[in-house]
């Protein structure tokens, strides 16, 4: 079996926002615009959370990426009454868009508030329409995104392994975050696979997940605690 | 057995003829329903985003009105439902209005989950509809649990209008019929009154029908609104994952709808001279029955919170701070003292259940749930439990207008109605009047015919 999942070692994080970026260009999510982000509209699927630490002027910023953390008990799936948002096999937390009506349902039931919505649909005036990743559809006016760990990529590689008849491995799948990380603080690849670097650094003693108590079993892995 | 026909008159008035009075209400709460329309329609047109909602508070205004309308349906079947079980005599003049209220309330509240809806034209998603793919919708889902429930009780609240209203049109088109048989008035209302002739068979279905119905949709409507608590307290979310909502929900849906009820009866009342029927007597009983649900809509009020409060759970206690003393405390405050305060204070005593009064502190009952639902909505929407994502919301013209054309549309509905069929139900209080008389004379079952 596999389950994808990811470990972001907050430590290395130096709130670069390249993972941000790699991922609107990656995955064709739309930029919103001035008016819209300042209405709370903004789409980042991995957005870096900064905490201050401290009392000025002696304080300390620590960053946290935060993406979806592809549940393994994911609150937002139960509540679709339509079925737009369910778990695969590889234990990812996908989206059907063309199924999603737009109740907004599995949103409101993310602890993690790591969903969006389309509210009005994405431009891409010319010429940044040719920029647009034909792996990734273009989604319509209400409904809803999230980070799907890059899951064109993640079947892109599978394929290839497939083809050269090979089983797959840690080289074969990175995702755009991962992949554009300068401090290499994001690791992909699968949990359930024992020689896989994710599957050895879960085992770490920093590792958590986040909001943990809930249980929901996240896919992502958070490394903190060092200094 | 025939009525008073001067008590019954002010009844007939616009069943028997067009009211300029009723014509230019019916006009003016067309042109404030049509409101709604339209901005609606902008809305389909231009994308959901130009309501106000945005991230995290994705549910504003169309959920509370959701909500809000929902628990207005509650006023009448319920309560006549109750009335009716217990057989208390006092109802007679009642039930008429309290169930078309729900009838009404229901028709625009469930308009509201497609009004609120992303991409609105592909609702039916939702209904278990048998396809070539064989995609269901999720069971699992309180959404699927709100369409079955408000379905069943939109079905089970029109039979239980039209029922009751069946000897009335008779009574209707004896009269028409007698007047001019070819007038059209007669004759839609000798196709709408499907024949009822008035037979002992026909009373006897009749009642063992409003028997059976008034036992059922009880716990259909306690049903309906536990289940909308459900779309709340089914989350993770602070302050809505909370086991008290089903029967705190049930209780404020029946609290508002009394309110509406009692803002209806006044207006009827005065607008069309109905003061032996909906009379002082009506209103000091109601106002009883307000009162108590006063009581336990606060108490559940201060259970509901007391216990968040002593948990003082971080992600809760943020929600809760912001409502009895941040941003939202100055609305919150105001349901306090519109919902509990005010109609203590009034209620309790007996000068202060007269019509008018009923009336005011149901106005001011009825701001107060719609307040309590937008708190409850949008008050944990804004907080997660990331602080990193704090939010706020405010609404647009758009979610404005079809809040205000909302009210149109009741009002459009209601008046309309009042010109189709009595507002207060002829043959039960011709009924209830016979039984008077018989008290002191012989018991035997009171023959009943039309007019």
């Amino acid at each position: 079996m596999t389950r994808w999942g990811m470990v972001i070692d907050t430590d290395r994080c130096t709130g670069c926002g390249a993972c941000v970026v790699a991922c609107h260009a990656e995955n064709n999510i739309q930029t919103v615009g001035e008016e819209e982000a300042k209405n709370g509209r903004a789409m980042h699927w991995l957005r870096i959370e900064r905490h201050y630490e401290g009392e000025f002027p002696d304080i300390r910023v620590r960053f946290l990426p935060v993406l979806c953390q592809q549940c393994g008990s994911a609150p937002c799936e139960p509540v679709c009454p339509v079925y737009a948002t369910y778990r695969t096999p590889e234990g990812l937390n996908a989206m059907v868009y063309s199924r999603c009506i737009g109740t907004r349902y599995c949103a409101n039931n993310c602890p993690y508030t790591v969903r969006f919505f389309n509210w009005h649909a994405g431009e891409w005036p010319k010429p940044l329409d040719r920029q647009l990743n034909p792996d990734v559809s273009v989604r319509p006016a209400g409904v809803m995104e999230k980070c799907t760990f890059c899951v064109q990529r993640i079947q892109d590689g599978q394929d290839r392994a497939k083809d050269e008849n090979r089983s797959v491995t840690d080289a074969d799948i990175e995702t755009a975050c991962s992949q554009s990380c300068p401090a290499q603080a994001i690791t992909f690849g699968d949990l359930e696979n024992s020689d896989s670097r994710v599957a050895q650094m879960a085992k770490s003693a920093r590792a958590s997940h986040l909001l943990e108590d809930l249980g929901t079993d996240p896919s992502v892995i958070y490394l903190l605690g060092g200094e | 057995m025939t009525g008073d026909r001067s008590r019954e008159e002010p009844l007939f008035r616009p069943l028997t003829a067009w009211r300029p009075k009723l014509i230019l209400g019916s006009l003016f709460t067309g042109a404030v329903a049509a409101l709604l329309f339209y901005s609606w329609g902008y809305q389909i047109r231009n994308d959901i985003g130009v309501a106000g909602i945005n991230r995290p508070v994705f549910w504003g205004f169309y959920i509370t009105n959701f909500v809000f309308w929902i628990g207005i349906s509650h006023a009448g079947t319920l309560i006549s439902a109750i009335l009716r079980v217990t057989s208390a005599e006092w109802r007679r003049p009642v039930t008429r209005c309290a169930e078309a209220i729900t009838v009404f309330a229901l028709l625009i509240g469930g308009l509201f989950p497609l009004i609120h809806l992303g991409r609105p034209w592909l609702f039916w998603f939702m209904i278990p509809l048998p396809n070539h793919r064989g995609l269901w919708p999720n069971f699992r889902s309180p959404l699927v649990w709100d369409i079955t429930a408000i379905g069943t009780y939109l079905i089970g609240s029109i039979l239980y209008l039209l029922l009751p209203l069946l000897p009335d049109l008779a009574i209707l088109r004896d009269r028409h019929t007698a007047d001019n048989p070819d007038s059209a008035r007669a004759r839609i209302y000798r196709f709408i009154a499907l024949g009822w002739r008035g037979t002992a068979q026909q009373w006897h279905s009749l009642e063992s029908g409003i028997r059976a119905l008034a036992v059922i949709i009880i716990p259909v409507a306690v049903s309906v609104h536990t289940i909308v608590s459900w779309d709340f307290s089914m989350t993770l979310q602070p302050m809505w994952h909370s086991t008290i909502f089903g029967p705190y929900f049930v209780v404020g849906a029946i609290y508002s709808g009394i309110a509406v009820l009692m803002v209806t009866m006044y207006l009827l009342r005065r607008g069309m001279g109905l003061e032996s029927y909906l009379n002082d007597k009506v209103f000091n009983n109601l106002g009883l029955l307000f009162l108590a649900f006063t009581l336990i809509w606060g108490y559940f009020t201060f259970a509901e919170h007391l216990t968040v409060w002593y948990g003082n759970e971080p992600s809760e206690m943020a929600v809760f701070t912001e409502r009895i003393s941040g941003k939202y405390a100055r609305i919150f405050w105001a349901m306090v003292l519109l919902n509990v305060a005010v109609p203590v204070l009034v209620l309790s005593f007996p000068r202060g259940r007269k019509p008018w009064l009923t009336a005011i502190v149901g106005v001011g009952v009825l701001i107060g749930m719609w307040i309590e639902r937008f708190i409850i909505v949008v008050g944990t929407l804004s907080l997660p439990r990331l602080d990193f994502t704090v939010g706020s919301y405010q609404p647009t013209w758009v979610e404005l207008g079809i809040l205000v054309g909302s009210f149109g549309c009741f009002a459009l509905l209601y008046l309309v109605f009042v010109q189709i069929a009595p507002i207060v139900s002829i043959w039960e209080v011709r009924e209830g009047d016979h039984h008077l008389n018989q008290v002191h004379s012989a018991t035997e079952h009171p023959v009943l015919e039309t007019t």
